[in-house]
């Protein structure tokens, strides 16, 4: 498997690095594994920090700036940042209004998350945290670690960072990503398995006449794996199981996600066939996103992601965004 | 009596045999997981080695509290907080004596294995590290010849369970003819008790 790395044990650090040079308006600790907005702490703001393992870029550290996050914490590749990583965020971000920890449903990002909470908490900062779990190909939480957190990460970094960058205070910040959370729902499906660094050769094996059903975003195999299906009855399934959880009955947001080597051409031509399907049930879109944003190295595939917005959430959707990954309105 | 030195010794002899192992755990790992195991634990071993050499603690309580604190500063993901808490929890159950008997340990570890069960909110049968640490705790009773043997036999035997928490989880049946890394890594720990109390 070729990549363009030098060595596994410093591809993380050497991005750092990268993004650090391409980003003047983004404080990059490389050491400690830390990108904060240049400007934090800003004052009288609620600050939020999130994180996870690298290999989703953008996510997170692509999504630090103003209307967004104020730091993000990156791990190794796949693996939670350490709670290390988020004290200091925490410590580098906040104003003395509070930090939100945005924290996607893996059991390591959970448990160091709640380690960093307690420890920041013991250094003067008030720490509130969201549980982001949207993936429905999750079914039974009684079997399994609960539902993973997947693309509806965006939407809850986006929403939040913008009611926070208005100046709402924590409790109203923190229950604005809950209503996010609660009021959106993914699917994944991947056409290949992803090559770790470290592995360097894919972390399962996935047939060229076969894809994976309801896979998430570690490069780990789906619920169930069939024939390869039409983009047309790839979005009748994922947009189906979504719905069989969600009844929205306002206009949804909708990211339709690369997962890193699907090209936009496939992307876009599948985004049609979700507005298709979301016409046919009789939902409205408010908004529509389509690129790679919540990645997985270079598995190939897609995700989609609804969120059932109201009046406030789609105006803080809208509201100005200046990160590297995402940027509108300002 | 075990003293620090002996703490320290096991510590080393750990990071050693999971130095050794780290691509196996790595290729356990691949099928059910998401193939970083090994080379978490390992990083994870060489800074505990590594603050080991620089600092020493003082008593086997201080030195396995270190090395806990070392590996959730270390390692991320879901071993970090774990084996982390394990090590902690261990440690300060064993206190400031500066030698502690094989029954301390054991009681110790006993309290260590619980806290990670609370932590993980896991039980043995889940596919999970417990299912190699209950029994070798259990087994230190007899001796830690024993204990090795146990948790290694606990290792093998969470190939036929379906993984109930974790990334594993998210398999369903498919987590099912897989040995869970955790557990193997577990086993890891026990048999480097082994080693350095012959």
């Amino acid at each position: 498997m070729k990549m363009l790395i030098n060595v596994a044990e410093t591809v993380v650090t050497d991005a750092l690095r990268g993004m650090a040079a391409a980003h003047p308006e983004l404080v990059v600790d490389a050491e400690n594994r830390v990108i904060v907005r240049r400007d934090a702490p800003v004052a009288d703001k609620v600050a939020l920090v999130s994180g996870g393992g690298s290999g989703h870029e953008p996510l997170h550290g692509g999504f630090v700036g103003p209307g967004m996050l104020d730091a993000a914490c990156p791990g190794e590749v796949f693996t939670s940042p350490v709670p290390d990583q988020m004290v200091r965020a925490a410590a580098a971000v906040d104003s003395g209004h509070g930090v939100l920890f945005l924290v996607k449903n893996y059991t390591g990002d959970v448990l160091n998350f709640q380690m960093a909470a307690e420890l920041a908490e013991d250094e003067g900062v008030q720490v509130a945290s969201v549980l982001i779990d949207d993936d429905v190909a999750v079914t039974d939480s009684t079997f399994t670690a609960g539902r993973r957190g997947t693309g509806a990460t965006l939407f809850v970094e986006k929403i939040a960072g913008a009611a926070a960058e208005e100046g709402m205070p924590l409790e109203r910040v923190e229950a604005l990503a809950r209503q996010v959370v609660a009021s959106s729902r993914s699917f994944g499906v991947a056409l290949s398995a992803c090559t770790t660094p470290a592995k360097g050769s894919p972390t399962f094996d996935l047939p060229s006449g076969e894809l994976e059903l309801g896979v998430g975003i570690h490069g780990e195999p789906g619920r169930e794996r069939r024939a390869m299906m039409t983009s047309h009855e790839i979005a009748d399934f994922a947009v189906d199981a979504i719905l069989e959880d969600l009844d929205p009955r306002l206009p949804v947001l909708v990211l339709v996600n690369g997962m890193g080597a699907t090209p936009l051409l496939e992307l876009y031509g599948f985004n049609a066939e979700v507005r298709r399907v979301l016409d046919e049930r009789g939902v409205a879109v408010a908004r529509t996103l389509v690129g790679n944003y919540v990645t997985s190295l270079d598995m190939a595939g897609c995700s989609v992601t609804l969120c059932q917005v109201d009046g406030e959430l789609l105006r803080l959707w809208d509201a100005p965004v200046e990160t590297a990954g995402l940027r509108w309105g300002r | 009596m075990l003293d620090a030195a002996f703490f320290v010794r096991w510590m080393t002899a750990a990071a050693a045999v999971i130095d050794r192992e780290a691509d196996r755990l790595t290729e356990l790992d691949s099928p059910i997981g998401d193939a970083d195991h090994g080379r978490n634990m390992q990083r994870g071993f060489a800074a505990v080695v590594t603050m080991l050499e620089t600092e020493p603690p003082a008593t086997p309580g201080a030195v396995l509290t270190a090395a806990g604190r070392q590996l959730i500063s270390s390692v991320g993901g879901a071993s970090g907080p774990l084996y982390g808490t394990l090590l902690r929890r261990t440690g300060k159950t064993l206190g400031e004596a500066p030698q502690v008997s094989a029954a301390e340990l054991r009681s110790a570890l006993a309290a260590g294995v619980t806290a990670v069960g609370q932590l993980g909110g896991s039980a043995p049968g889940d596919k999970t590290m417990l299912d190699a640490l209950t029994p070798g705790v259990a087994a230190l009773a007899d001796s830690f010849d024993a204990a090795a043997v146990a948790s290694q036999e606990g290792a093998l035997a969470t190939v036929p369970m379906q993984a109930r928490k974790g990334r594993a989880s998210y398999l369903g049946e498919r987590s099912i003819g897989h040995q869970d890394p955790g557990a193997t890594s577990s086993a890891l720990l026990f048999a480097a008790l082994a080693e350095v109390a012959k």
